[in-house]
């Protein structure tokens, strides 16, 4: 549901670079981790919706999911946070820290030149 | 013809300044702030309520109530005679830490020493947006179902503490498949370390151990 309000704070960096370069923006990446609970379709929805009428009108969206790092506590392995499969990737220990969830970042934007 | 730009940018970075100001501004008054998160209906009030009651003489609490519309809560807070700000997210389903910002300015942070924030209720969104609180407390409630840490981990892997809330219902035997085991286990699978404490808001079982957890807490701060 919060989804929107990242559309809108997508829409404004987009628009922000588009009109810094004066062109008009087609496709754009983005990552995220797993807290920030992106659910693809819901933020594409949201905003295709509010990009009407903008420079952002009919871009494509990509959206890149990182996973949550774990750092195992037995054998300082670093492995790929699994959900359904908690446990270090290396010795199979289920002590382990988490590591800070990767940020919502605009990664690159397509720009349309002449 | 097009080029391809990298950016780089932080999409929600206004929010995550404010977080930071927040942090900053409760570890140099030395508060503990913990944001509480969970579903509609989970009991978080009458935790607050029990719990300010249960502390009132050894730990002064003050609360930021979150809700998509009311001060309802704001107000059964403040029959406890504890300060509360309430904040209405008029239909956003999570709180800011912009609003949370705003809040600390209304409540006596001075003359506190523990600042609840209750959440807008709802066990996903209010995740991928900090606050500045020190921690995070998850809340189930046993009416809710035992499956909650493996259908939402995202919640429970970053909360530090998890309230079995309701255990009184467990009592009514044939009413509710509720295997708290489960819960515990699945819980900390995610997240070794959580603490887990199982409570009634309503009887007040298990608030010993929460009160102690909390004073332990505010008194590490010092």
């Amino acid at each position: 549901m919060h989804e929107t309000m990242v559309a809108e704070s997508l829409l404004a960096a987009i628009s922000a670079e588009a009109a810094k370069q004066n062109a008009k923006p087609v496709s754009a990446k983005i990552s995220c981790g797993m807290l920030n609970a992106i659910n693809d379709e819901v933020l594409c929805f949201a905003f295709e919706a509010i990009a009407q009428g903008t420079v952002c009108e009919g871009l494509k969206l990509e959206v890149e999911h990182k996973p949550m790092q774990g750092r195992c506590k037995k054998c300082d392995e670093f492995f790929d946070f699994e959900v359904n499969h908690p446990i270090c990737k290396k010795c199979g220990s289920e002590d382990f820290e988490l590591l800070p969830d990767a940020p919502l970042l605009l990664e690159e934007i397509e720009l349309e030149t002449e | 013809m097009s080029k391809r730009v990298t950016i780089g940018k932080k999409i929600l970075s206004a929010n995550e300044e404010y977080a930071l100001k927040n942090r900053q501004f409760l570890a140099e008054q030395k508060k503990l702030c913990l944001n509480m998160i969970s579903s509609p209906g989970s009991g978080k009030t009458t935790i607050l309520t029990r719990t300010i009651s249960e502390l009132k003489d050894k730990i002064k609490i003050g609360v930021i109530e979150g809700d998509i519309q009311t001060d309802l809560d704001a107000e059964r807070i403040r029959a406890t005679a504890a300060p509360a700000v309430q904040i209405n997210t008029n239909g956003a389903c999570h709180l800011s830490a912009a609003q949370v910002s705003g809040a600390l300015e209304k409540l006596p942070v001075r003359n506190l020493d523990l600042i609840f924030i209750e959440n807008v209720g709802n066990l996903v969104c209010p995740s991928a947006f900090e606050l500045g609180e020190s921690s995070k407390i998850v809340v189930l409630s046993v009416a809710e179902g035992d499956d909650k840490p493996a259908k939402y981990p995202a919640i429970f892997a970053k909360s530090k503490v998890l309230l079995i809330n309701k255990i009184d219902l467990l009592e009514a035997v044939g009413q509710v498949d509720f295997d708290i085991e489960r819960v515990k286990a699945d819980a900390r699978k995610l997240n070794k370390g959580i603490e887990i404490f199982p409570i009634s808001a309503k009887t007040g079982a298990g608030f010993g151990d929460w009160c102690k957890w909390l004073k332990r807490e505010v008194e590490d701060l010092d």
